[in-house]
């Protein structure tokens, strides 16, 4: 069936539509958003397994041939981006049962977080890329309510600055794709690629270039541009900062993956050079937020940043092996740091605070939560065999490997204060005398599912590289080899 | 003293037919002319707008019954279900048919299934754009 590509977006947003129509049932709400969420993950597993029998699949929106129309393009990179979003929001769904609370669930929360899985989907399978910045608002607006939801005077604040900065860089990307658009006249992605190398990357293209990479940055929380996300990210329940550090960050660095190797690959100098730098400094800027804050949130939120930056220069060295090391990271990072949100979400819960000062001797009375979160900070930091390993001992390779010294050992440094930062939380606040908190009675062995089968899944994907690493490479191969993805497109 | 809205409230009644069938021209046109599901649907909820100044919104809310928040959702549906239409030919999403017709009374017509994508957007437009009038209005 050659609609299969777009199914991972159309289930949740029938099921985001067909939740409208029972906002006070909450039964309805939760089964309705929990099987929607399955067949997502359903119908992208087979979609990557497609994907990667039958090459790049392509769908002509509305029956018009490629340049001409809207083209969803599904490659092994975007089905396997599209397969882990989809896992996270069925554990975000599962775990929001037992935390969001029943006032929110009535105020159509599943609705909106369906529409933010449209969005992300959306935004990976895309082939086009008006419709990119389409989705990219589906997604920012989802976001926006699920930031705002509840109305606490933390989140109103953070609201605003959170919605004022990406409506300036909405608007940027806009003013970004019309001055792409009056060099090249299309907007299809693969046909966009082809009339750049036509033209040879003349010194406009490298603009637009950066300017992307300003628009891409402002999303994804690059040195320079990440100041808005430790305030933003600090408001809102457990869930959504899950949904929120796993993915919406990561979409701008799909986006500056995908159009900076397959648009802007013929002068690469200034540009990597720059992505380059801006990486190293992202990291730097991270690790230092990580090591300095006392507060869980924060901590977690700046080792989103320490890993936007390594997954950037893993894109800025931009050989095959680099590549695959930072695809590898990419979904590493999104499925961990899902299951580190979730975690310290359920010690906020139990504790009442995120000051980790305030925080000791969890591990006596709460065991399996102490242990997933050792096993998940371990994953965090890259210690083999678990799941961070593989993609980051590829990215200092590479690194290594084309001279790059100082970017690659800072990447090598960078496990060192992460592992320092989230073992931080370990030993203070499981470790130590056992402290009395008033919550004891949430209710964590049901929290506990989402994070203990997102902690697995980051095992097994470390232990089973051999069977993952065939899906990466072929992923890696379509980014350096951009007659692929054209070919596929365009059908020449 | 007690402000008396008989003027505005007679003409109202009068000038809000001529713009819903405004709208609805507009809606109509949409393929041939400017004009669409999106203009249709704020022109439709301009005309409820009108009755809003003129009237209450307990009033209104009792002309018009209609929960706007749902009509969203219908809109959606619409919409959606005009592109899962082609899914069950195994089309690609969203590929509309066209054909013309012969209807009794208004002879050879062309129906094409765009007209159902934009008969979504008009309902969510209307929805829309009423569900934030409404919230504002009875927010204190």
């Amino acid at each position: 069936m050659s609609n299969l590509l777009i199914l991972p977006i159309l289930i949740p947003l029938l099921t985001g539509i067909s939740l409208i129509f029972f906002r006070k049932n909450i039964a309805a709400n939760r089964g309705i958003s929990l099987a929607g969420s399955l067949f997502t993950v359903a119908a992208s597993v087979v979609l990557v397994d497609k994907v990667f029998h039958e090459g790049i699949q392509t769908l002509n929106v509305s029956n018009w041939e490629a340049p001409f129309g809207i083209t969803l393009v599904s490659d092994t990179l975007s089905a396997l981006l599209v397969l882990s979003t989809s896992i996270i929001a069925f554990a975000c769904v599962l775990y929001s049962f037992w935390s969001i609370g029943e006032e929110l669930e009535r105020f159509y929360y599943y609705p909106v977080l369906q529409f933010l899985i449209v969005g992300v989907n959306g935004a990976f399978t895309t082939g086009d890329i008006f419709n990119l910045f389409v989705f990219f608002e589906v997604m920012l607006m989802s976001s926006y309510v699920l930031l705002v939801l509840g109305g606490t005077k933390i989140q109103l604040r953070e609201s605003i600055k959170y919605i004022l900065v990406n409506v300036i860089s909405s608007a940027l990307f806009v003013i970004t794709v019309a001055y792409l658009y009056s060099v090249v006249g299309t907007l299809n992605m693969a046909h966009i690629s082809v009339r750049i190398s036509q033209i040879g990357q003349p010194g406009i293209i490298t603009v637009i270039a950066v300017l992307f990479l300003i628009v891409f940055g402002i999303k994804g929380a690059i040195f320079p541009l990440y100041f808005w996300l430790p305030g933003s990210y600090y408001a809102p329940s457990a869930p959504v900062m899950a949904l929120f550090g796993a993915l919406l960050t990561k979409v701008g660095v799909y986006s500056i993956m995908r159009t900076y190797t397959l648009f802007f690959y013929h002068d690469t100098g200034y540009t990597f050079g720059l992505l380059q730098i801006l990486a190293v400094l992202t990291i730097v800027a991270g690790i230092i937020g990580a090591v300095a804050y006392w507060d869980i949130k924060n901590i977690i939120i700046y080792n989103v940043i320490i890993a936007i930056g390594v997954i950037a220069f893993g894109v800025s060295v931009s050989t095959e092996e680099s590549l695959s090391g930072s695809i590898f990271y990419l979904i590493h990072d999104m499925i961990i740091k899902a299951a580190l949100f979730m975690l310290i979400g359920i010690m906020i819960k139990i504790t009442g605070t995120s000051n980790l000062r305030k925080i000791s001797g969890l591990l006596r009375n709460y065991p399996g939560l102490g242990w997933t979160f050792f096993i998940a900070a371990l994953a965090l930091a890259g210690i083999p065999p678990l799941s961070g390993f593989p993609g980051k001992l590829l990215i200092v390779r590479s690194g290594f490997a084309s001279g790059d010294y100082w970017g690659a050992g800072i990447v090598l440094m960078s496990s060192l204060f992460v592992l320092f930062s989230v073992m931080k939380i370990f030993i203070n606040g499981f470790w130590g005398p056992v402290r009395a908190y008033e919550h004891k009675e949430a209710p964590v062995k049901w929290l506990l599912i989402s994070p203990v089968l997102l902690v697995t899944l980051a095992v097994m994907y470390g232990l089973g590289t051999e069977a993952v690493y065939p899906f990466i490479s072929k992923a890696a191969e379509t980014l350096t080899n951009p007659e692929i993805y054209i070919n596929a497109v365009l059908k020449e | 003293m007690k402000t008396n809205d008989l003027i505005l409230q007679t003409v109202s009644k009068i000038i809000l037919f001529v713009i819903i069938l405004f709208s609805i021209h507009l809606f109509f046109a949409g393929h041939y002319h400017p004009g669409g599901g999106f203009v249709g649907g704020l022109m439709t909820s301009g005309a409820i707008v009108l009755l809003l100044l003129a009237f209450d919104i307990k009033t209104v809310g009792k002309i018009l019954p209609v929960d706007y928040k749902k009509l969203i959702g219908i809109g959606l549906l619409f919409s959606v279900g005009t592109g899962l239409g082609a899914l069950v030919v195994d089309l690609p999403f969203l590929t509309h048919v066209f054909g013309y017709v012969n209807l009794p009374i208004l002879g050879k017509t062309s129906l094409h299934t765009a007209v159902l994508f934009d008969t979504g957007v008009f309902l969510l437009v209307i929805g829309v754009t009423m569900t934030i009038i409404q919230t504002i209005g009875e927010s204190e």
